[in-house]
């Protein structure tokens, strides 16, 4: 505990806790274990949105979270990024228990949350500000550059309600790079992007997570988005969401032109079948 | 014909073309605005005129002029706008900066709301003039009475909005500043206060009225000087073309000042949605 509260380098953090720890959970980059969680429901009962979920990420993976609507995968997202505390379980970020969110855990919401009195240059670059790392003219030359990374070069002095959802929505993404982080945390991101913005941003993340050497995890609910980006996918049951499945996406990277390959269907195919019979069965049989 | 427009905000205005095709829609309010005052002038001129009411009770708008021009070649005038001026602009001042700080805390730190709520409600409930005779009991019947009371009529307005502002800022952009591991200081400074900004300057509008209310009735607990103090003489002399004439300084004092806060308002509209 006294640790976590101490930021260290995170290289050293991991390194510390895998000295300390001989358990096999600290090996892992995350590490989740027989994660529970409820919500507190009304009139005092719980509801429970993640029921005993093993999941294990390694540095430098992409993995998709997949699953019917309201199955839990904000809800253990929210978990990973030390939002919203567990139930039961252990859930160890580099050997550590989450326990808040910290700067090494980007997380790219499903809603923009933009800063509405901020121009989108100065919304890119919060980030770096609030956790203090790189001066002002330094983080806005940072900033432009993920501008025109994520097409939106000619509104860096636009105000957020001058965009459209999408475009919010890259700006989103923009400024959860800008802080380097480790992992990356996304949650639907592109879900109201057009379909070709959509796919150009895919692979431009798909570059940048191999470029920064930024581990990703990856929410989505649709099939091919999660067929195209992920190392594995993890296909979640009905509430409460547990993992039924885990697809591993044998796909050379880059994946540029992958979509209309065979591979590429016969993955889609097989990862829509699990996904039909998960959205079917009920979870708890 | 009626069209249907889009402004930036995105609501729609109906925007009526007909007897004033070819304005711009600020023209257009300007002059139709104009037209009304201009109306209302001109039948309250006619009614003085015409001898329906006696100028005792009803000044005609050409004697409220000459009755304004005449109190500004006298000095005396100076000395009333002097001592209201300052009563005005030292209470809305204190009002204004004790409201915001107080605001501020009492809307960050919950505790602190427990603790100063309920003392709050009970002084926002009582209407706040009638403590002006308290006031010169413990302060005397010089300027920091007068102050005092325009500055506990006006500061609530500021502080309640001020404070509720800060409550109702949106949870989501607080995650995101946790999440980028801000501290609750730079949280609260680039969240907190740009996010209660409106709020600040919607309470200070009403701020201004109510601190005009609190300056005249501040100089009618027994003022040697002040514009006040000067429509009360007046109106104990029926020299009702003064009275008005005081009641258009107050009214030009306020629309200034609202002018000023709606400004303020404007400019920080721009992102508004
Ligand atoms: N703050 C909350 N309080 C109570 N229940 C909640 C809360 N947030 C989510 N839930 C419930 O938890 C379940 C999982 O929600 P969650 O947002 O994680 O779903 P999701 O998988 O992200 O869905 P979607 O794909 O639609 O975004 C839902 O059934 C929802 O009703
Ligand atoms: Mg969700």
């Amino acid at each position: 505990m006294a640790i976590a509260r101490v930021s260290m380098p995170p290289k050293q953090a991991a390194g510390a806790a895998s000295q300390a720890s001989a358990a096999g959970a600290a090996d892992h980059y995350l590490y989740a274990g027989q994660v529970s969680i409820a919500y507190a429901g009304r009139g005092g009962e719980t509801m429970l949105a993640i029921d005993h979920v093993d999941f294990v990420l390694e540095r430098g993976e992409f993995v998709c979270l997949l699953g019917p609507s309201g199955c839990g995968k904000t809800t253990f997202l929210n978990a990973v990024a030390g939002f919203l505390p567990i139930s039961s379980g252990q859930l160890n970020f580099e050997g550590q228990p989450v326990s808040r969110p910290g700067p090494d855990r980007a997380m790219v919401f499903q809603q923009p949350g933009l800063l509405p009195w901020r121009d989108v240059l100065h919304n890119v670059t919060y980030g770096l500000e609030m956790s203090g790392r790189m001066r002002r003219r330094e983080a806005a030359a940072h900033a432009s550059a993920l501008l025109e990374l994520v097409g939106l070069a000619d509104f860096a002095r636009s105000y957020p309600h001058q965009l459209s959802g999408g475009m919010q929505q890259r700006v989103n993404l923009a400024r959860a790079l800008a802080v380097e982080p480790e992992l990356l945390l996304l949650d639907e991101p592109f879900a109201s992007v057009d379909a070709q913005t959509r796919e150009a941003l895919q692979v431009e993340l798909l570059g940048i997570c191999k470029r920064a050497e930024v581990t990703a995890l990856f929410v989505t609910h649709d099939i091919s988005e999660a067929v195209f980006l992920a190392d594995r996918v993890c296909i979640f049951s009905r509430r409460p969401g547990r993992i039924v499945r885990e697809v591993r996406v044998n796909l050379p990277k880059p994946r540029d032109d992958v979509r209309l390959k065979p591979d590429f269907l016969a993955y889609v195919q097989e990862v829509a079948g699990v996904l039909a019979s998960a959205a079917k069965a009920p979870s708890n049989s | 014909m009626a069209t249907i427009v889009l402004d930036d905000s995105g609501a729609p205005k109906r925007q009526e073309r007909g007897v004033l095709t070819g304005m711009g829609q600020g023209t257009e309010r300007v002059v139709l605005g104009t037209a009304f005052i201009a109306v209302l002038f001109v039948v309250w001129e006619l009614v003085t005129a015409l001898g329906i009411e006696p100028p005792i009770l009803l000044p005609s708008p050409s004697g409220v002029v000459s009755a304004l021009a005449n109190l500004f070649s006298s000095s005396d005038i100076w000395a009333d706008l002097a001592e209201s001026g300052k009563e005005l602009f030292y209470g809305l001042v204190l009002a204004a900066s004790v409201g915001i700080t107080a605001g501020l805390s009492i809307g960050w730190y919950p505790r602190l709301g427990y603790f100063f709520d309920p003392f709050i409600n009970f002084l926002y409930a009582i209407p706040r003039v009638a403590l002006g005779p308290l006031l010169i009991v413990w302060l005397g019947i010089g300027l920091s009475s007068k102050v005092a009371l325009v500055f506990l009529i006006a500061v609530f307005p500021v502080l309640v909005n001020t404070s509720s502002g800060v409550r109702s800022l949106d949870q989501h952009l607080l995650r995101v500043a946790r999440c980028f591991g801000a501290s609750d200081l730079k949280i609260f400074r680039t969240i907190a206060l740009p996010g209660s900004v409106p709020f600040i300057l919607g309470g200070l509008r009403l701020a201004v009225g109510q601190a005009l209310i609190g300056v005249f009735v501040a100089e009618l607990l027994g003022a040697q000087h002040g514009v006040g103090a000067l429509i009360d003489n007046a109106g104990q002399q029926f020299q009702t073309d003064i009275v008005f004439a005081g009641l258009l300084i107050f009214a030009v004092a306020g629309m200034v000042l609202t002018g000023l806060v709606r400004w303020l308002e404007r400019r920080f509209d721009a992102w508004r949605v």
